[in-house]
C-alpha cells in the first residue's frame, strides 16, 4: 500500500488563513455566538458571471480548492471528494421559505439547484474541468472524516494520485435561529480566549471551508503524511480514553510517543467532557491544542483541525492561543486528533512528519 | 411604461442576482439573452416565475417566450398587454 500525504491546504475560516504566508500569526479574537468567515475577494477566484449565483459555501469552497490546487502545482485532480454536515444551507432555507411564502407557488430553479448538498463539490469540477470521481460525504461531524478516509483508501490502492478533498459549511439565518432555541448555540456571547471556561451549554457556531489536495506522491512541498483515520459513531465519556489506545497500539505507537494532541473543545459543558477524558489521562504530559475557540463549531471545522496538525509538522511552529497546556514540545513529528460534536461522530486521525 | 421599465430592470437584477449592474447599465432596447446581458436558460426559467408572480402571466408556449424576453421593451410591451395583477 502506498503512503499518503497531505501536498497542499486552501482554507477560508474566521482566521485570517487565506492568506497564510504567516500561518496565524495574527488571531482574532471574537466575542459572538456566531462567527462569520472572512470573506475573500471571491472575484479573485470565480467569474462573476457564475459567483452570481453562489451562496457563501460554493464561494469559499471554490476558494479553498482553488487555493489547494495552486499550492500543489496542479491544475485539476483525479477526484474530487467533499464532506459537508449540513449542505448549502442558505439555499435550501431561500427554497424551503418561497414553498411557504408563495403557498408552493412560483418557485425558482436557482435556489433549488443549488441547495443540494453535493453543490460544492459539482461546482469545483465545473469551475477546475475535473470529470473524475466526485463524492460528497454528508454525516455529521464525521463528515470530513469520511471524505478523507475515502481518499485514503483511494490513494492506498492506487485508484488515483491526487485527490482534492475537503469540508465546507455554511451558516443560514433561520438555522442559528433554531440551534438558539434547542441550545445548540450558546444563549450569550463569549469571548475566544474564555470560551473553555464558560460553562454554559452550547458552542459558537461558525462556517468555513478547508481543502487539501491529497497524494500518494511526496513532494519537496508536502506538509505531512497521514498515518491512520477512524470514525466511530457513538462512544462513551469511558471509552474514549481506551478507544485512542487502541487505535494508537493499532499503529505501533504508545500515547508518551505522541508530540502533540488536537482536540475539539468547543465550550460546550455538556459535551467537552469527552475531551477532558483525554486531556487528563494518557496525554497529560503531552502537547495539546484547541483550534474552535479561534474558528468557531461547524460540522467540518475538524477539517480546520488537520490543516493546523499539517502546518505544526511543517513548519515546527505553533500558534501560541491555541495551546491548551503549558507542556511544549521541541520537534514535532507525530499529531494525533481527536474530534467528535456533541458526544457523536467521533474520530481519531494520525499524522506523521514527511 | 417608463414606470414598469425601470421596475422590471430592478427586477432582473435583484432575481438574477447581477450585483455589479445597475438599471441604467440596462437599455430598454439591450439583448437579455445571448450578447447582451448573457442571460442563460436558468435565467429564462426566473423570468418566466417572475412574470407569472408579479404581472399574473402564465406562459405555456416555450417559443413565446424567445420574443418576449428579447429585451426590456418586449417584456414591458408584452406585460402591458397581458398583465392581470
Amino acid at each position: 500500500m502506498k503512503n499518503v500525504y497531505i501536498n497542499s491546504v486552501g482554507s477560508v475560516s474566521a482566521q485570517n488563513t487565506t492568506d497564510d504566508s504567516d500561518f496565524l500569526k495574527d488571531i482574532i479574537s471574537y466575542n459572538e455566538t456566531t462567527i462569520t468567515a472572512i470573506n475573500p475577494n471571491y472575484k479573485d477566484f470565480i467569474p462573476p458571471a457564475a459567483a452570481r449565483r453562489m451562496a457563501k459555501g460554493i464561494k469559499m469552497g471554490i476558494v479553498a480548492s482553488k487555493l489547494a490546487l495552486q499550492k500543489a502545482g496542479l491544475e485539476s485532480v483525479d477526484a474530487i471528494i467533499t464532506g459537508t454536515g449540513m449542505g448549502c444551507l442558505h439555499d435550501s432555507e431561500k427554497f424551503l421559505s418561497a414553498i411557504i411564502d408563495n403557498n408552493e407557488e412560483y418557485l425558482t430553479p436557482t435556489p433549488f439547484i443549488q441547495s443540494t448538498h453535493n453543490t460544492v463539490g459539482g461546482q469545483i469540477a465545473l469551475e477546475i474541468q475535473c470529470k473524475g470521481y466526485n463524492f460528497t460525504y454528508v454525516h455529521g461531524s464525521n463528515s470530513f472524516e469520511s471524505a478523507l478516509l475515502d481518499a485514503k483508501l483511494q490513494l492506498e490502492l492506487d485508484e488515483a494520485n491526487n485527490i482534492l478533498i475537503g469540508g465546507v459549511d455554511e451558516l443560514a439565518d433561520h438555522t442559528i435561529v433554531l440551534n438558539k432555541i434547542i441550545h445548540h448555540i450558546k444563549e450569550e456571547p463569549v469571548e475566544s480566549s474564555k470560551i473553555l471556561d464558560s460553562k454554559t451549554k452550547g458552542a459558537v457556531f461558525s462556517e468555513g471551508a478547508n481543502f487539501f489536495v491529497v497524494s500518494n506522491k511526496k513532494k519537496a512541498s508536502s506538509l505531512a503524511q497521514i498515518e491512520a483515520l477512524e470514525i466511530y459513531n457513538t462512544l462513551t465519556i469511558d471509552s474514549v480514553e481506551n478507544q485512542a489506545r487502541q487505535f494508537l497500539k493499532e499503529n505501533h505507537i504508545n500515547p508518551s510517543n505522541v508530540d502533540a494532541l488536537i482536540l475539539g473543545n468547543n465550550g460546550d459543558v455538556e459535551f467537552d467532557t469527552f475531551y477532558h477524558k483525554l486531556a487528563t489521562g494518557d496525554f497529560k504530559n503531552t502537547q495539546q491544542f484547541v483550534y474552535k475557540p479561534w474558528t468557531g463549531e461547524f460540522n467540518t471545522v475538524s477539517s480546520f483541525g488537520l490543516l493546523l496538525a499539517a502546518n505544526i509538522l511543517k513548519i515546527q511552529n505553533t500558534p501560541e492561543p491555541f495551546k491548551l497546556n503549558n507542556t511544549n514540545t521541541s520537534h514535532y513529528k507525530t499529531i494525533l486528533l481527536y474530534n467528535q460534536y456533541r458526544g457523536e461522530n467521533h474520530s481519531f486521525t494520525l499524522l506523521r512528519t514527511c | 411604461m417608463e414606470a414598469l421599465k425601470l421596475e422590471l430592470k430592478e427586477n432582473i437584477i435583484e432575481q438574477l442576482n447581477l450585483e455589479d449592474m445597475t438599471v441604467a447599465d440596462i437599455g430598454d432596447d439591450d439583448m437579455l439573452f445571448g450578447d447582451g446581458l448573457g442571460l442563460d436558460s436558468i435565467d429564462a426559467l426566473e423570468l418566466i416565475v417572475m412574470l407569472d408572480k408579479n404581472y399574473g402571466i402564465k406562459l405555456t408556449d416555450p417559443k413565446e417566450g424567445r420574443h418576449i424576453f428579447e429585451s426590456v421593451n418586449t417584456m414591458a410591451a408584452y406585460i402591458t398587454e397581458h398583465r392581470s395583477k
